[in-house]
């Protein structure tokens, strides 16, 4: 027998029972870890199950196009791929940067503070690294798609504005989503999603931006597709036709390229925005992706300013095109005889001052009445007219008439401009009127602005005896607003006969007639007053006036509109009338044309005209 | 009075609990695996059983008491091979655990060292004569586990190393351990923990990062954790009735770090859910039981060590893996016994199994 086997031999029956019911505590213990997991816990871990099978790429919707009234491209956009880094795995992330950073060509910084900016999101969301990828990138993706499995093609769609700079500050621009708008969108937004920024893109967000689709697809472990799920297809954007002729657009931008300014010309009888310049302006297609913080600070800083829409974000003093108010008030109110007549030796004195007339130092207007007042635009006059009437009855016609409100178009931050009165002075700057204010204001100086767009719907609600109707972009746009403001007639007659004269009879926009068509007008040349525009524009600019015209055709219940500002122009019925002038012939040019068309329409249509040869053997007419 | 062992005695009720789980591990690993690149290794897994089944037939022949005697031989045998590894082994997964046997496959010696080192303790502790260990005794069994110990984590293999370490805890403990040394035993250990912190510097970066995931998951959910929180995943997604054979996406998508193999019970647990696992664990404690009812029902104190020895490797590997794939423990790569996808693995199982029908064979043999 072994040594070892002569110890004692009982078994230790009591301690071996212990391990058993040890054992049965521990089977226990274990039984209820995994109870916890797959019955407490098993939803969360469910949905976290799912997560990490399901990869989610976004497929970007379409936003919609933008065409004119003809259904010309004005906005489109076009294919484009964006990469993607996928997050969930945040190993072969980190070992992936080096060779990342390479193959974009994007810098470690850039990649981490884009990562970082979307920590809070969920992490299967990838996270756009590179927005608009190059053919080469593309190609390193592919290329790569076994060693770098965090990178992800995602198919976009860039906005793309063909025409560059034509009708930019009216558009608008597109951009990233800020967080702001991210917040009160209601999870609607996700980071880096691209959204209307300003202008029309803005307005009509809602209408050009689809719904993003989700491409789904089972993944392994290592990132490996799977199997391919059920696509949620993006629905695109609706496109919107706008009101804006191309032809006419293309025509006020040629005439304004050199200039700082604004033209709008609308159809006066619909409010159809037929045309929108405002200069200087920007490149829309340098916001569609990411615009650099450099170039957006640039844009925001400069003094002149190319971000503002003049159309209707310039509030200046209208100068003499707002006589046509005071000729309106005048002979409506008949608070002044319509046959006042007035002697302008140049300038006038009121209330211990010297006011002067446009004429002053050239000598003056002479005898004046009513019709030759508005053709010459003579101030002398109107300064009688304005003492006269008030500045109540002034501020009440001008309300009436569409200043000093918005227009109500579509697009937004329309500035309302500012039309004064005793009550404003009292309640703006808790003091009186002065009797030699409403004398300023009497040839549109003083306190009183208007924007382009104002003036234009001004001059057409006159023509139109009262009719003022609510600009818009949209072609289809819902329920115009009109606002009827009775004008007698006799007013109408009188007023439209001086603004026909300014053009046709030698008055101050003599070189802007145009042959056969009744066009007319007023023009204004108004003093660039107040501390704040003279900061704005800054010190490089001399305060040379602003030329304003604002002209239309034919003569009574006018068609087309146009307001024409051109800041520094110094001569409104020379430097601005005839940039309207052409608008208003591109106009009946093209209306011309389509009449004339038609014609020859109706007679092949008309029964028994002969017929062209050829059309009887076989061929068909389109 | 028999006079000869045979195989009727072979304890069946165990023989059939192990079978039950090594059918639900083939079946596992052949779910796990099917659709991948290792699909068939089920079949390896099988062949392995069979081996295991062979070795355990022929280990059970010779009389354990034989193999007691020759201890020291099969000790150093042990500490030699394993100091070959060292020098020569193959390197797999970053560590030198193989050796190649003459172009078969590959066998892992730290299987072979857990064999030896029951059959040493358990010579050891029967050869006490009282039923009180001494100081000088418990000094004794510390050097004789911590030699091939310290070689194993050398290797480096920390699960292997220290499922040795509960062969010689339990066999204290039966042999008969003074509360006083057991509590000082404790405090040693408790001891030891700050002075490996001290040397973690020695540590494999890998292990490192283990420590720190089991200490701080929540810094790193992605990182080193990814494995504990992907497992948790599997086990957690599965509910209570399981997403059905074949159908855990964790499992299926590969989220489930080696899901054939140390992960088994996370994969098993997400497609036979809450209800599997209990099968599971239950068979696994049925098996733990019927171990210590044959060491109750040993011959000698020697069988019972050999017996308990095993039982304390087994119920070791079940409780640290289960906990691991529950997030209860760090990953230390301690497979599950019998379910686990491995050949030297499961082949050590059906040998230490042999060991215990050989004690069970021999009780009514004089």
């Amino acid at each position: 027998m072994a040594p070892w086997s002569i110890s004692d031999q009982r078994i230790p029956q009591g301690r071996l029972a212990l391990i058993s019911y040890l054992s049965v505590v521990f089977v226990v213990l274990l039984l209820v870890g995994f109870w916890k997991l797959q019955v407490v816990q098993s939803g969360h871990f469910a949905d976290l199950a799912e997560r990490n099978r399901v990869r989610s790429i976004p497929i970007i919707a379409p936003r919609g196009a933008m065409l004119d009234r003809e259904g010309r491209i004005l906005v489109d956009s076009y294919p484009s791929s964006s990469i993607l880094l996928l997050r969930d795995d945040p190993k072969s992330l980190q070992k992936s940067l080096p060779q990342i950073e390479e193959g974009l060509g994007i810098s470690r910084e850039d990649i981490l503070q884009q990562l970082e900016a979307a920590k809070n999101e969920p992490k299967f969301q990838p996270v756009v690294i590179k927005p608009v990828a190059s053919y080469a990138d593309i190609a390193f993706v592919e290329s790569h798609r076994a060693d770098l499995p965090v990178l992800e093609l995602m198919l976009v769609q860039r906005r793309r504005y063909p025409h560059g700079e034509m009708l930019a500050n009216s558009i608008g621009y597109v951009g990233e989503v800020s967080p702001q708008d991210m917040d009160r969108s209601e999870g609607r937004y996700r980071p880096g999603d691209i959204v209307g920024k300003a202008g029309l893109e803005k307005r009509y967000n809602d209408v050009l931006e689809g719904t993003d689709g989700m491409r789904r697809v089972v993944v392994n472990s290592v990132g490996k597709l799977v199997r391919q799920l059920d696509d949620v297809e993006a629905i695109p954007g609706k496109p919107i036709q706008l009101t804006i002729d191309y032809d006419l657009q293309s025509v006020a931008e040629t005439d304004m390229a050199e200039k700082e300014g604004s033209v709008v010309a609308m159809d006066a009888r619909t409010g159809d925005i037929l045309a929108v310049v405002s200069r200087p302006t920007f490149n829309p297609n340098d916001f569609a992706v990411r615009i650099p913080q450099e170039e957006w600070n640039k844009l925001n800083g400069d003094a002149e300013t190319p971000l503002l829409n003049r159309a209707i974000q310039a509030q200046l003093a209208p100068g003499s095109v707002f006589k046509i108010v005071m000729a309106t008030a005048m002979l409506e109110t008949k608070a002044v005889p319509e046959s006042m007549r007035a002697y302008c030796p140049g300038y006038a004195t009121f209330y211990g001052r010297t006011f002067k007339c446009h004429v002053f130092g050239k000598g003056g207007h002479g005898d004046v009445d009513f019709h030759k007042a508005i053709v010459q635009s003579c101030d002398v006059y109107f300064y009688n007219v304005g003492k006269q009437l008030g500045i109540d009855r002034i501020s009440f016609y001008a309300n009436a008439l569409g200043l000093g409100h918005r227009t109500g178009i579509d697009l937004p931050s329309e500035e309302t401009g500012l039309v004064p009165s005793e009550e404003w002075a009292q309640r703006v700057y808790h003091r009186k009127w002065y009797a030699g204010e409403t004398i300023s204001v009497s040839v549109g100086q003083g306190a009183v602005t208007t924007t382009p767009i104002q003036l234009a719907r001004m001059i057409a609600g006159v023509a139109s005896g009262g009719t003022l109707v609510q600009p818009h972009f949209l072609k289809n746009f819902p329920n115009p607003r009109v606002d009827h403001f009775t004008i007698s007639e006799d007013t109408v007659e009188k007023v439209t006969q001086g603004m026909y004269g300014v053009v046709n009879e030698g008055g101050t926009a003599a070189g802007a007639r145009l042959q056969n068509i009744e066009f007319c007008g007023k023009s204004g040349s108004a003093q660039v007053i107040g501390y704040d525009v003279r900061n704005r524009l800054g010190r490089q600019k001399e305060f040379k006036d602003n030329a304003w015209f604002v002209g239309y055709a034919p003569r009574r219940n006018p068609e087309i509109v146009v307001a024409v500002l051109v800041q520094g122009g110094e001569h409104g019925g020379a430097v601005a009338g005839p940039i309207a002038r052409d608008v208003v012939k591109a106009y009946y040019d093209k209306k011309n044309a389509r009449l004339q068309q038609q014609a020859k329409n109706e007679v092949l249509d008309a029964p028994g005209a002969p017929r062209p040869l050829i059309a009887t053997v076989g061929a068909q007419r389109p | 009075m028999k006079d000869r062992p045979r195989v009727q005695d072979f304890d069946w009720a165990l023989l059939a609990i192990v079978a039950a789980i090594t059918g639900i591990g083939v079946l596992e690993i052949y779910s796990s695996t099917h659709a991948s690149a290792m699909a068939g290794i089920q079949w390896k897994q099988v062949m392995w059983i069979g081996l295991g089944i062979v070795g355990m037939l022929i280990i059970a022949r010779i009389d354990y008491h034989t193999l007691m005697d020759q201890a020291p031989v099969l000790y150093l045998f042990g500490i030699a091979t394993l100091l070959i590894v060292l020098a020569i082994g193959h390197s797999r997964f970053g560590a030198k655990r193989w050796v190649s046997l003459g172009g078969g496959p590959n066998f892992q010696v730290s299987e072979l060292m857990k064999l030896i080192i029951i059959i040493v303790l358990a010579r050891y502790f029967s050869e006490v004569r009282t039923d009180r260990l001494t100081l000088t005794d418990l000094v004794k069994v510390a050097i004789l586990t911590i030699v091939p110990v310290a070689l194993i984590l050398k290797q480096p293999d920390l699960g292997t190393a220290m499922v040795l370490i509960p062969v010689a805890v339990v066999g204290a403990f039966l042999a008969g351990i003074s509360w006083k040394h057991a509590a000082v035993g404790v405090v040693l250990i408790g001891l030891m923990i700050p002075l490996g912190w001290s040397m973690r510097h020695h540590l494999k970066p890998y292990q490192l990062q283990r420590i720190e995931t089991f200490l701080h998951p929540e810094e790193d959910q992605r990182g080193a954790g990814y494995q504990i929180l992907q497992s948790e995943i599997a086990v957690g997604s599965g509910g209570f009735w399981g997403k059905g054979f074949g159908k855990g996406s964790q499992n299926q998508l590969g989220f489930v770090p080696v899901r054939y193999s140390d992960f088994i019970l996370a994969a098993m647990a997400e497609e036979m859910g809450f209800i599997g696992v209990c099968v599971v664990l239950l068979l696994y404690l049925g098996l733990i039981l019927r171990l210590v009812d044959n060491a109750q029902k040993a011959k000698d104190k020697a069988g019972m060590f050999v017996v308990m020895g095993v039982t304390a490797i087994l119920g070791f590997h079940v409780l640290v893996n289960a906990s691991m794939v529950i997030g209860y423990m760090p990953v230390t790569g301690i497979p599950l016994p019998l379910m686990s996808y491995g050949g030297s693995a499961t082949a050590f199982v059906f040998l230490a199994l042999g060991l215990v029908m050989n004690v069970r064979m021999r009780r009514f043999v004089n």
